[in-house]
């Protein structure tokens, strides 16, 4: 299925724009460029009937409560009062206020019982991102930054590695290079930053066809191939004007999304960022993380958490019913989750501290079982290990197997150490 | 009849001459200060104590000597030819990109032309040293292996000052092993003993009572000042191949306990220990603080920290003077001689030059500007980065062993620091006018965050990227500091200024990329600006300045 606004196309005008920056920038003759290409090849990569392609991650920055999200214990002296709804998934309940997540909720799998050595934000949120724990001597790179290195998508003009609303630590190329850090970007009401050119196609035009001037002779006496193999700055210029020329990157623009179709999601930045992750996997991009910052709740927690989960509720329900509508939910894993857990017990404060010892991650889509509830956690808080425990590494290969990414297989790290892409095990209890 | 004259109107004209008067003669004392430079070939002044004898004495020239040797002698064994003699200017480039994170400025560029061919490096790094952007860009870049990036816990640490004191420090040439003793052994508050913190950088945000940690200092004496990845073996013995066992690290951790938060700030609570529970074991136990080798540099007598940061800093403790070449060369190369640049052997065989230069650095008292001045004397720091023939180019091998300069991408400061300088005639320093210096902090800290900052990652050797190209070619710093400003920017003026149209092609080059165009360039951009005048001439001098700066070399050491 094909949206309507894919249909739109490109004006004459942009057409001429295109072409003559493309031809100055050396990327003159790429026919797939051409938008009927771009839609041809996008439709027959749905028809495919292959594993999935693309990944959300709905990141919950700062450690999200089990208890007062996805894994309640109402009446348990741990729930200090936090009530919890039924959903449409017998046996399992969510607490109040994710009412619209718990009607789609059959549509949907919560792992209850994961677990990660890491009770540091930054640390764990390294060990969530990559699947390994942080280690001084090699930076591992994020799923999305693996996804895209993985499965290189030829079709694309815009980067297929996104971060809407980066936290402090949005997700990294890690051993794969800068290139395959996550695009950074705000909130989708915004326009992206420094996309439009700043004089008229035929000044630019000229303008490109003097950094080649300048760009021959410093070429002079170096290997033809230097540019590809070292600075990859005339590729990243060609690939920028790529993005900047691009009817793909309207789909950062969700102004163009009827106003009861954007409400769906809620009239937040996070909302509107989950909006532009639906549009952006229906492009071909290969990963998109959305940011929801502020569960760090070490005081306070019920009513601070409770705000956010506002804000959670209808982008997350949005979002699944959105990828179902557009034919997408098949093709793209939809991971929400934050760095660990909170504490069983409220402290003098009315927080609840890091738990790494047994917390939730929601998973759909892209070949993932859904209406699966796996691992449970101790309703009295009383045991640190939850039942059937997973460990973050596990959901990394999970996903990666998904995705048709032979998880096991090993990249030569620039420091000459061969490292698998996660050193996790599949859990076919979440696989289709 | 008799008119008579309208007295207060005339009164009003005169009062009202006078704000006119006033305000015509503050326009012009401004433009005075600002635009009476507007086309300048003067040079810039010369340094204070620039004495060529002391920087070519046979002692020196001598180490020199055995330094190209050293390398000289690998290149022949692994049969590469070196690359020809970069120009003086290119390497003038280098060290300033190195040494102060921006380019030379025309001005300089002019000092540095009238200098004596054999005496023009040294000249120009006394020039640098005697200028506070060497030592606040040298502190900066110490920090961040010393303390990190973050602003760390808010109460008990005040990073800016720490940078600050450190850039004094380096401004008076203070010996290195100084300046890190009372780094290891820092006490007191931290706004008023900015060394310390370093110690109260790791105090735990949350549980503050708990006091230093003495896992993350361990952490950071051993990577930033033994050049040692002690901290890996943290959790676990080393199964990788070293012989690092755990306890190795939490000895050295052991170090630290005795630092504790008092209302005097950091001080030594001697009854304070440390305890830790080591892999495999049931219980915590007391740990015995040991250093991790040559145990008998370590002093018998002392306060913990104080032993420790003398034993560090030992003239036998080879691995402070090596860690301490190895981050020298790292910012003049933009690439360690030994990589990663926290992970140098302890014994062994050590690339050509790192064992003289550490020597050399042991025997003149840790003298950081010797060491900078010794390497840039080599002949590898003067090789050009191409053997300039399409027939014959540079080879991975001969960047791998010096024998072409290492082309590394630049920083996301020294882009800024460039655009903001190559915009400008007059060099941007704590001398310039205030005008430029405010312009320039807030242009380059909005320019940096966007850029892409790495962090401590320093020298991780990465290609461009698509926000970076996208930043440079429509952003707004690029935007605001080459379009139409005869104020500010180099670009109007050169429009404007230039007696012709081939200075004018010549001064924006010398301004943006450090070096004159070829003659292809040159005809090339001649041809855009032949008869063009007025308004239009200002818009094709800032498309030449916008293809330079978005240019693959402006973005690039070389």
């Amino acid at each position: 299925m094909i949206s309507p606004e894919m249909n739109q196309g490109c004006g004459a005008a942009d057409h001429f724009s295109r072409r003559t920056l493309l031809k100055a920038a050396g990327m003159a003759g790429l026919t797939w460029l051409t938008p009927l290409g771009q839609l041809l090849a996008l439709d027959a990569e749905k028809k495919k009937g292959s594993p999935a392609q693309s990944v959300i991650v709905l990141w919950l920055q700062g450690g999200p409560s089990q208890l007062e999200t996805f894994d309640p214990h109402p009446n348990s002296p741990i729930a200090y009062g936090t009530k919890a709804i039924k959903t449409s998934l017998k046996d399992a309940q969510l607490a109040a206020g994710l009412e619209q997540t718990a009607d789609i909720l059959l549509n949907m799998s919560l792992v209850r019982s994961v677990v990660s050595k890491e009770g540091d934000h930054e640390r764990a949120t390294f060990n969530m991102k990559t699947g390994y724990r942080p280690n001084p001597t090699i930076l591992y790179p994020s799923i999305g930054a693996i996804i895209s290195h993985e499965l290189p998508n030829q079709k694309i003009e815009i980067p297929t590695h996104i971060s809407i609303l980066p936290g402090q630590w949005p997700a990294r190329g890690g051993y794969f290079g800068a290139a395959y850090d996550a695009f950074k970007t705000g909130d989708p009401a915004q326009p992206l930053p420094d996309l439009s050119l700043r004089v008229s196609d035929k000044r630019q035009e000229q303008r490109m066809k003097s950094v080649s001037v300048v760009d021959q002779a410093f070429m002079q006496g170096r290997q033809p191939d230097f540019d590809a193999k070292k600075t990859l700055h005339q590729q990243s210029m060609q690939n920028a004007i790529g993005m900047m020329t691009s009817d793909q990157v309207k789909a950062f623009d969700v102004s163009q999304v009827p106003l009861a179709e954007r409400l769906a999601y809620g009239d937040t930045s996070f909302g509107r960022g989950c909006l532009a992750a639906v549009r952006l996997v229906e492009r071909g991009v290969r990963c998109v993380e959305v940011t929801l910052n502020g569960w760090d709740t070490h005081t306070n927690n019920h009513e601070s958490q409770g705000a956010l989960v506002k804000t959670l509720d209808p982008a997350l329900a949005a979002l699944i019913a959105d990828l179902k509508r557009r034919d997408l939910l098949d093709r793209t894993i939809v991971l929400c989750g934050g760095e660990f857990g909170r504490t069983p017990k409220l402290n003098p404060l009315e927080g609840r501290d890091h738990w790494p010892h047994g917390f939730t991650v929601a998973m759909t889509g892209g070949g993932i079982q859904t209406g699966r509830v796996i691992g449970a956690t101790d309703p009295k808080g009383e045991k640190k290990e939850p039942e059937n425990p997973v460990h973050v590494e596990d959901l990394h290969a999970t996903i990666l197997h998904a995705l048709g990414i032979n998880h096991e297989k090993e990249i030569i790290t620039p420091i000459g150490r061969p490292i698998a892409l996660s050193d996790g095990k599949v859990i076919r209890e979440l696989l289709a | 009849m008799n008119e008579v004259p309208p007295a207060l109107p005339v009164r009003n004209d005169r009062r009202g001459i006078w704000p006119t008067v006033v305000f015509v003669g503050l326009c012009l004392l401004v433009a005075g200060s600002v635009l009476i430079p507007l086309w300048t070939s003067k040079p810039a002044p010369a340094p204070k104590n620039f004495n060529s004898a002391q920087q070519q004495s046979p002692e020196f020239t001598a180490v020199v000597g055995q330094l190209d040797a050293s390398i000289e002698k690998e290149w022949r064994e692994a049969k590469v030819k070196p690359a020809p003699q970069a120009p003086a200017l290119m390497v003038a480039r280098r060290l300033s990109l190195g040494l102060t994170g921006t380019l030379p400025s025309l001005e300089e560029i002019r000092a540095l032309e009238e200098q004596p061919q054999e005496q023009v490096i040294q000249w120009w790094l006394t020039r640098l040293f005697e200028d506070r952007r060497y030592s606040d860009y040298l502190a900066e870049r110490f920090a961040r292996a010393y303390v990190g990036v973050e602003n760390g816990p808010f109460l008990v640490y005040r990073r800016h000052r720490m940078v600050d004191w450190l850039s004094t420090e380096i401004q008076k040439n203070r010996p290195y092993d100084e300046l890190s003793r009372e780094l290891i052994n820092a006490n007191g508050i931290w706004t008023t003993q900015p060394e310390v913190n370093f110690i109260t950088v790791t105090v735990d945000q949350n549980d503050k009572d708990k006091g230093p940690d003495e896992v993350k200092l361990a952490g950071r004496v051993s990577r930033a000042f033994l050049g040692v990845r002690l901290d890996c073996v943290q959790c676990h013995d080393d199964f990788m191949g070293g012989s690092w066992e755990q306890k190795n690290f939490h000895e050295l951790a052991a170090f630290f306990a005795p630092a504790e938060m008092s209302l005097t700030g950091v001080r030594d609570n001697k009854k304070k220990q440390y305890e830790f529970r080591y892999h495999g074991k049931m219980d915590d136990e007391l740990v015995t603080p040991r250093v991790p080798f040559k145990p008998e540099l370590l002093p018998k007598e002392g306060a913990l920290r104080e032993r420790l940061a003398k034993w560090v800093t030992h003239p036998e403790n080879k691995a402070f003077a090596r860690t301490t070449v190895n981050r020298i060369w790292a910012l003049m190369f933009n690439r360690p001689l030994v990589e990663p640049i926290d992970d140098i052997p302890l014994e062994g065989t050590y690339p050509p030059g790192m064992e003289i230069l550490a020597n050399d650095l042991v025997a003149h008292h840790y003298d950081l500007q010797r060491l900078i001045r010794l390497i840039a004397a080599t002949r590898i720091f003067q090789l050009d980065s191409t053997n300039r023939d399409n027939e014959h180019h540079v080879t991975d091998g001969q960047e791998k062993l010096y024998a072409s300069f290492p082309v590394t991408r630049l920083r996301p400061e020294q882009v800024a620091g460039s655009v903001i300088q190559a915009s400008s005639l007059r060099t941007i320093d704590a001398e310039a006018h205030i005008l430029w210096q405010v312009t320039r902090f807030f242009q380059q800290g909005d320019f940096v965050k966007r850029y892409g900052d790495i962090g401590e990652d320093e020298f991780n050797q990465r290609s461009g990227t698509v926000p970076q190209r996208l930043l440079m070619m429509n952003g707004k710093l690029v935007k605001e500091r080459s379009d139409e400003n005869i104020v500010m920017n180099a670009s109007s003026r050169i429009a404007s200024l230039a007696p012709d149209d081939v200075s004018a092609v010549e001064t924006a080059y010398l301004c943006a990329l450090t070096r004159r165009p070829t003659e292809q360039e040159r005809n090339y951009f001649v041809e855009l600006l032949n008869g063009i005048k007025g308004k239009a001439r200002f818009k094709v001098m800032e498309d030449l300045y916008w293809s330079l700066l978005n240019a693959t070399e402006f973005s690039w050491n070389h």
